[in-house]
């Protein structure tokens, strides 16, 4: 038996429920109750609970996309779409020793860039500390970032990946996740672009719809006909 | 006003029906709607009867003055304010000493549910704004509040309502209008998670006696079960009602 509901704050869960901890309250009668509006997902006697609203906390590790929006005497204020601002210290960008000097902060990084990093360090207590000392991370130079609910991107994802290989075999573009509901598509042509965004914006409209996969996967096929792509 | 209107106006007939045609125990029409605003992250539009209040909630965010922040929570900002449009007179825009107050009642009402905990050193706004005001203003706002807050994904214990009960002509009426509320002998606004069996908000403005109050504490809960029940619809339709849309 699978089936999927819908549950809203206050509602009572099964007390063999799983899912994010922070969504899921234990009232003082010890029954388990949603704190956000999600979705029960039932299979063959498991009951997952994944949220369909909340904001991104950020975890250390969480590879994210940001926005620069201040430069410091020796650091960056980076928005990563999370009620808390991130920090990247020039160090790490330069991988050695800052000289003020010869080293200009804007000539690196300038309030507007996209930067893709990593979350290093966060414990609640001070902001959220990034680094970009790995490959492929740094300032973001083509392509197109656009922003969605956060929590659409483990749907965006799919298990193990389905859904956005899918959407990148379809499509041809290559799209970078960020767990903060970033997403960074690089398209060989702007009409590739075009069905990613569609077929991105149906999955924030209905996470929840069954067979999303395939029915965006035929989607997919039929408007590159129509499109003539 | 009451006065010199109490012998003119029979705020119950002899059916024992309201001026309004309700019985002692109906609630006005409520209709509910979340997601009425594109650029706050979680509204909704109430009404009960002719009074009409929209809600908007922002964050969690970073506070703007950063003095303001907890550091093991985050803080719960309300601001309950009244349309210049929203009376018969035009209401000066201006933050009023009752409206001051109502916010914080308001905010008292939501801070109990609000699982602030998860963010510290955040904030979140809720903004009340009374389109069109008929008694209960301040009921409704903590009902749309609560569903702009579990719009906006705000993890919250459980979904709160309010109702007023009011005293007119010596009857406990429930959901009191502007007319009754001016004319009554006592109005005791409520509001309550039934889910969790909390009342947060409880004020009395007027007369009742030991038993007229726990009557009328009885008939808002009820009803507030009721409300509350309509809230989660709401927020259902919201995701059900896309998945019908196509085949």
């Amino acid at each position: 038996m699978s089936y999927r509901k819908v549950v809203v704050p206050g509602e009572p869960l099964e007390p063999d429920t799983e899912g994010d901890p922070k969504y899921i309250v234990v009232d003082e009668s010890g029954t388990k109750r949603a704190a956000v509006i999600g979705v029960i997902d039932v299979r063959d006697s498991k009951k997952y609970f994944s949220p369909l609203e909340g904001a991104y906390v950020p975890k250390p590790g969480d590879i994210v996309i940001g926005i620069v929006t201040n430069v410091g005497i020796t650091n960056w204020l980076v928005d990563i779409n999370s009620p808390y601002t991130a920090v990247l210290n020039v160090q790490d960008v330069l991988g050695r020793p800052y000289n003020p000097v010869t080293d200009d902060l804007n000539r690196i990084l300038s309030v507007g860039d996209f930067i893709l990093a990593k979350v290093v360090a966060f414990d609640r207590t001070r902001n959220p500390l990034l680094s970009v000392q790995e490959k492929g991370l740094g300032r973001i130079t083509e392509g197109k970032v656009i922003e969605v609910k956060p929590t659409r991107v483990p749907r965006i994802i799919g298990k193990k990946g389905s859904m956005i290989n899918m959407i990148m075999e379809e499509t041809g573009c290559n799209i970078v996740v960020g767990t903060n509901g970033r997403l960074w598509i690089k398209c060989p042509e702007s009409e590739k672009e075009s069905l990613v965004l569609l077929a991105i914006k149906i999955i924030e409209r209905e996470p929840h719809r069954k067979g999303l996969t395939e029915y965006l996967r035929n989607l997919l096929k039929q408007e590159k006909l129509i499109r003539g792509a | 006003m009451g006065g010199s209107n109490k012998s003119e106006v029979k705020l119950i007939d002899e059916s024992g029906k309201r001026h309004d045609g309700r019985s002692p125990e109906d609630l006005r029409p409520i209709r509910m709607e979340v997601g009425v605003l594109n650029n706050a992250n979680g509204s909704a539009l109430v009404e009960f009867g002719r009074t009409r209040v929209i809600a908007a909630v922002y964050g969690p965010k970073e506070p703007p003055q950063k003095y303001v922040a907890l550091p093991d929570r985050a803080i719960l900002r309300v601001r309950y304010h009244m349309a210049p449009f929203s009376t018969e007179d035009r209401k000066s825009p201006a933050p009023s000493r009752r409206e001051i107050e109502l916010s914080k009642v308001i905010r008292e009402a939501l801070e109990p549910v609000v699982i602030s905990e998860l963010y510290p050193r955040a904030a979140i706004d809720v903004f009340v704004e009374v389109l069109q005001a008929d008694g209960g203003t301040r009921t409704t706002g903590v009902t749309a509040a609560s569903l702009a807050l579990a719009d906006a994904g705000i993890p919250m214990r459980a979904l709160v309502g309010g109702v007023a009960v009011g005293k007119v002509e010596g009857v406990l009426v429930l959901d009191i209008d502007e007319v009754e509320d001016n004319l009554g002998e006592a109005d005791m606004p409520v509001a309550a998670a039934p889910d969790i069996n909390k009342v947060t908000l409880l004020q009395l403005n007027g007369v009742l006696t030991q038993e007229e109050f726990e009557r009328g504490l009885e008939m808002a809960l009820n009803a507030i079960k009721k409300i509350v029940e309509m809230e989660k619809e709401t927020l259902r339709n919201k995701y059900s009602k896309v998945s019908l849309e196509e085949v």
